[in-house]
């Protein structure tokens, strides 16, 4: 990353007595679309409101756009804010509102005019110039707080939670519409959310927060295929999760004992870990795949694992299906296998109580530190 | 499912009652006698006869008559003055006493809380004397120019209206989002514009109920007014009921419709005010 336009180094919050930010390290590069997830009171709003000026660090240096802003008020940053509750002013009509930024700046109100035309055909909002916002939907008042905030062309969009208070099919719509606009700009937006979907599938880089530390920032397919801790495993997507020891290493394979299961797996080598470590082996759902008992299993099975469980229960999803193994090995440790429907059948390919066998390759596992 | 049905069919009941015959009756009795004194009282000041018993004719004599009475015309030009200065100043002390209980912790807030709220609360006959007592023991001035020996008036009536302020703009202060004023400071604007354009607006409605009811509430105070008024700081009830003690004349009927006059007009200005503004918005008090 050359040139940050977001650089926090060491940023901490005390919130009497107690870190809701602890020490965090940052950089969000120019025109970047930035997320940072996490559950709630992780501190990530926090971080957006410190970044806006909101909030004082209680310790630690921040610069945006190359500039050390410790000492400049909320007001004077090049940064704008969306708000969660979308805290549109009651008593203005909508295109006062949107171009309320440019009239504290003592622009012409020519000027004002031109430009709030400009973001409302931006927000797909024309027409609705006089409106007040009790007259408006949620999504409506979502697009007039974007707006409002995206006027003054600020150097960074902070978004805070902005989705949250849509249906699901506006947010979807929202999502795509945030990204593509996002895209045209070039303006760098950071936003904060709970919902680790909406940040895989909007963003270009994620930071996974808890507790005021940041655990991982990675790009979200990384987040996904490669998370560093078991936190970071569990709370984008959905994993399968198992304490083990590497029992063997062999040449581009290890061994792993999983201890609760009292199996062995076979996964691929990875040099961090030696034999002896003790590791947790992440397998996300859509990376098993569901064998019945007298099936041949894919080639290439040197490689791959096989374990052998019941089906207890199965949750349909449209696409896919999502079943619950409880493997015979053991004690009744449940894996999370889904299925994609390919067929239009309204019956599951595998009944609840039927045994089968849970297969996946060596390479689809992935191995970390407990 | 039942239990629904059973519950319609008990507000049906409920509401039909409402509207039989029975039930308006009441509802106009109660009416009358709550609202029949003041209609009369209004009536008979356009009555032309020195006793208030008769109806003798229609005259606006009282009026003028009114009119030429310096002490009474006085005792307007006091309560008006000192109820739009107490007005002004509780309507300062309430907002400022509100935003610091909305705003900030401190130890024993809530014995603070309930200290503001006491004039509230204490009997009027109390708060008379007490002030009666303390202007006596401090030995407040009595022969101060006009408009300054109202003070000791006004100093009473703020005492007793600024905890209605505070209680109101207290309440409209709980419901208030501060994401607003930080959208607008986000947006640039300064401490000056923050209030300008978010606080005041959201307020307004607040402020005109709140100085509605200080106004009124210091208009037509009697008690607490008795015990610290002079005889050259008479304000308009001191001196309709000093003008009852010798018998009550169509002047007094004249003088009290003009207090209800002016007190039902304040009423009305502020409801228009606030139409004007929250359009749409259902009005808050």
């Amino acid at each position: 990353m050359v040139d940050p336009i977001i650089r926090l180094s060491g940023i901490s919050k005390k919130f009497k007595g107690k870190y809701v930010v602890e020490s965090v390290d940052l950089d969000i590069a120019a025109g970047e679309f930035f997320g940072i997830v996490g559950p709630s009171g992780c501190g990530k709003t926090t971080i957006l409101r410190m970044i806006a000026g909101l909030e004082i660090p209680s310790s630690g240096s921040m610069w945006i756009a190359g500039i050390n802003v410790e000492l400049i008020p909320a007001n004077r940053r090049p940064v704008n804010m969306v708000f969660q509750s979308y805290a549109v002013f009651p008593h203005m009509t909508v295109e006062s509102n949107i171009g309320y930024g440019l009239r504290v700046e003592g622009r012409s109100p020519r000027e004002i005019t031109e430009k709030v035309a400009e973001v409302l055909d931006l927000v797909k909002l024309s027409g609705l110039e006089r409106r007040r916002p009790h007259e408006l939907s949620g999504g409506q008042l979502q697009r007039v707080a974007l707006a409002r905030a995206l006027i003054k062309r600020p150097k960074v969009l902070l978004l805070d939670e902005p989705l949250a208070a849509l249906d699901a099919k506006l947010r979807k719509a929202m999502q795509d519409e945030l990204s593509k606009l996002q895209r045209d700009l070039g303006i760098t937006f950071v936003i904060v959310t709970h919902d680790q979907e909406e940040a895989l599938s909007v963003t270009d880089r994620v930071a996974v927060m808890r507790d005021g530390c940041i655990q991982q920032v990675a790009s979200p397919a990384e987040l996904y295929e490669f998370p560093e801790n078991s936190f970071v495993a569990n709370f984008i997507g959905s994993a399968n999760c198992f304490s083990g020891v590497i029992s063997n290493v062999d040449g581009d394979l290890m061994h792993v004992l999983l201890l609760d299961l009292e199996t062995k797996i076979i996964v691929n080598r990875n040099s961090q870990f030696a034999k002896g470590d003790a590791v947790k082996v992440v397998i996300r759902p859509e990376k098993i795949q569901i064998l019945d008992i007298g099936d041949s299993v894919p080639k290439g099975n040197r490689e791959a694992n096989l374990l052998s469980g019941v089906v207890t229960d199965i949750t349909y999803r449209g696409d896919v299906s999502m079943y619950y193994i409880r493997l015979h090995e053991g004690k009744p440790e449940l894996l999370k296998i889904s299925e994609p429907n390919l067929l239009r059948s309204t019956v599951s390919k595998f009944a609840r109580g039927k045994s089968i066998l849970a297969y996946f390759p060596a390479e689809s596992v992935w191995i970390i530190e407990t | 499912m039942g239990e629904i049905v059973d519950r319609n069919r008990r507000a049906k009941i409920i509401r039909g009652n409402f509207h039989t015959l029975w039930c308006r009756m009441i509802l106009l009795a109660v009416i009358l006698f709550l609202y029949m004194p003041i209609a009369v009282l209004v009536v008979f000041s356009f009555n032309d006869s020195r006793r208030n018993i008769t109806w003798q004719g229609f005259t606006m004599k009282y009026y003028n008559k009114l009119l030429a009475n310096d002490g009474l015309m006085d005792a307007f030009l006091n309560s008006f003055s000192i109820a739009i200065f107490s007005t002004l100043v509780s309507l300062i002390l309430g907002t400022l006493t509100a935003i610091f209980l909305w705003r900030f912790r401190f130890p024993l807030k809530h014995l603070y809380q309930g200290i503001i709220l006491l004039p509230v609360v204490i009997p009027e006959i109390c708060i008379g004397i007490a002030f009666l007592m303390f202007f006596n023991q401090i030995g407040w001035p009595h022969d101060l120019p006009w408009p300054f020996n109202l003070f000791k008036i006004a100093f009473a009536h703020i005492l007793f209206c600024f905890p209605f302020v505070a209680i109101i703009i207290r309440a409209k202060l709980s419901g208030f989002n501060r994401e607003q004023e930080e959208a607008a400071i986000d947006l640039g604007a300064g401490v000056v514009r923050v209030f300008w354009d978010v606080w005041l607006p959201y307020l307004k409605p607040s402020f005109i109920a709140s100085s509605l009811l200080a106004f009124t509430l210091s208009l037509d105070d009697f008690v607490i007014t008795f015990f610290t008024s002079d005889p050259n700081t008479v304000t308009i009830p001191i001196k309709i009921f000093s003008m009852v003690r010798f018998s009550v004349t169509p002047e007094i009927n004249a003088a009290s419709t003009i207090l209800i006059g002016v007190t039902i007009l304040s009423a009305l200005t502020a409801m228009l005010i606030q139409r004007e503004n929250v359009v749409g918005e259902k009005p808050e008090w």
